[in-house]
């Protein structure tokens, strides 16, 4: 009996059908593309992205080059040197960051104890040289003078689960 | 007025230069929204928008697509047999364009109106074959070659169903001319429903015999790269896309001419058969056309074992016994064509 059952399976190509009708239905279905350069996807405010280091309200830089990122960089991408400004205070004289090196696991924004050093919501960062994916101090504080409205707003929103 | 001009030889030599132009251009316009169409059609049934950005909702991308083959280099690799290797996509591209001179578009518009289409129609069809294996071979690289070697197993075994598929419906026309099977459903009922298994097997042979899922196993792109045509680049590679588009068309064409009545309206009644023969067609072949991308979008590649067990074991014997079934019925009832 189970041999008649598979065989008018077979022959009546009643799976083959319910396949095709499938797919038939989802044909109707809303689409899920993103037109991507014209629409864009939600992204979590705790998405790491480009990084940058922020300044303080009257235009201080935070960074204090306390060298905690440097040390906890898994792929060793950050490199700082760090002496004393005219005015006494510790500051990075070089702060580099190699994109290239770089995994954004977020070890440099969590280490950090000023919340200088951040990853952005920005992704949209391609080069067409590999040179200019070798950060400077300057490029990055130029982030975060860029972001700094939506970087404070993040560190904001994540504050309750810290 | 111009024909009494010229001598009736050229004139009749215009008159069929025109009457090709005529087929092959539409053709090749159709070949090429084909691909915008499986395109649309994959997409939105993989939840994607398909092709929209080049021209509105992306009309012109065929046009960009060929004009990127057009321009891009051929490439002759170092250890092919340059000759065969260039004449492979030619062959493959002419086979599919010669079959269209005796597919009827509508009553008495055919190119040529010769009383063995069916055979001509099968006899291109297995030419096909060679531009395959002669492009497997002359690439001289292992992948080309099993693709080649593939493709032509699967040919020629699918093959041997059709054909006897078309001794079943020839059998219920008794003609060879496409025209006649047309006009003998007219008279009795389209085959699909005395033959709707043989439509079926015809349908089925038809992915395989155009190299189409879930039997293109010929470029099974995770075995073989992309099979026969590894090697070829640019126009090369375009005649042989080209090629395989033009085949799937005909492929319909044949379906709708021997199973769905050609150019007949569905119902022979007012609304119906106002519109005109070639518009039914034309319908025709995109309603199977469209299971073509439908099946594409659906069923996974067959194993190769599969594939000849299909052929061989299933196929062969079932339209064998079909054949002798029609025969025998056509006997029994007295139903046979032509009689005296």
């Amino acid at each position: 009996m189970s041999f008649l059952d598979r065989t008018a399976r077979a022959f009546l190509l009643t799976e083959l059908f319910q396949g095709l009708a499938l797919t038939f239905r989802y044909m109707f279905k809303p689409k899920v593309t993103i037109n991507y350069p014209y629409e864009k996807g939600p992204l979590s405010t705790r998405f790491r992205g480009e990084h940058a280091l922020r300044r303080y309200a009257n235009g201080e830089e935070r960074c204090i080059a306390c060298k905690l990122c440097e040390a906890i960089c898994p792929a060793q991408a950050i490199t700082i040197e760090a002496e004393p400004r005219g005015d006494g205070s510790r500051r990075a004289r070089r702060y580099d960051l190699d994109m290239t090196k770089c995994i954004f696991c977020g070890l440099c924004q969590e280490a950090c104890p000023v919340d200088a050093i951040v990853e952005g919501p920005n992704f949209e960062y391609a080069t067409e040289t590999r040179a200019e994916l070798m950060y400077n101090k300057s490029k990055l504080l130029a982030n975060g003078d860029r972001w700094e409205a939506e970087l404070a707003l993040r560190i904001a929103e994540d504050a309750p689960y810290r | 007025m111009l024909a009494g001009l010229m001598p009736p030889e050229i004139w009749r030599l215009i008159v069929i230069v025109v009457q090709i132009v005529a087929i092959v251009l539409p053709l090749l316009v159709a070949v090429a929204y084909l691909t915008y169409a499986e395109r649309k059609v994959i997409g939105a049934i993989q939840l994607r928008k398909g092709p929209n950005v080049v021209g509105p909702f992306g009309l012109l991308q065929p046009l960009a697509d060929g004009v990127k083959l057009f321009l891009k280099e051929t490439i002759l690799p170092s250890g092919a047999s340059k000759a065969v290797f260039i004449i492979a996509p030619m062959l493959t591209f002419f086979l599919a364009l010669i079959a269209w001179a005796v597919i009827p578009f509508d009553e008495g518009w055919v190119l040529a109106d010769i009383n063995v289409g069916v055979l001509y129609l099968f006899a291109i069809s297995s030419l096909g074959v060679y531009g395959i294996i002669m492009s497997g071979w002359a690439s001289n690289s292992k992948y080309a070659f099993l693709g080649g070697l593939r493709s032509a197993a699967q040919m020629v075994s699918y093959e041997v169903s059709i054909g006897f598929v078309l001794i079943s419906v020839l059998l219920s026309v008794g003609s060879l001319n496409l025209s006649d099977v047309v006009l003998r459903q007219k008279e009795t009922v389209w085959f699909i429903i005395p033959h709707l298994p043989m439509f079926f097997i015809f349908l089925i042979s038809a992915l395989a015999e155009t190299n189409r899922a879930p039997f293109d196993l010929p470029e099974a792109e995770s075995e073989l790269v992309a099979g026969y045509n590894v090697e070829y680049s640019a126009m090369t590679f375009a005649l042989f896309f080209l090629g395989e588009y033009a085949n799937m068309i005909l492929m319909s064409g044949m379906t709708a001419i021997l199973f769905l009545g050609g150019w007949l309206p569905p119902i022979d009644v007012a609304p119906f058969n106002w519109v005109p023969g070639i518009i039914w067609f034309a319908l025709k072949i995109c309603a199977v056309l469209f299971v073509f991308l439908w099946v594409r979008a659906t069923f996974p590649r067959y194993r190769y074992d599969q594939l000849m067990r299909l052929g061989w074991k299933v196929f062969l014997p079932f339209s064998l016994f079909w054949l002798v079934l029609t025969a025998g019925v056509l006997v029994a009832f007295g139903w046979l064509p032509n009689q005296g």
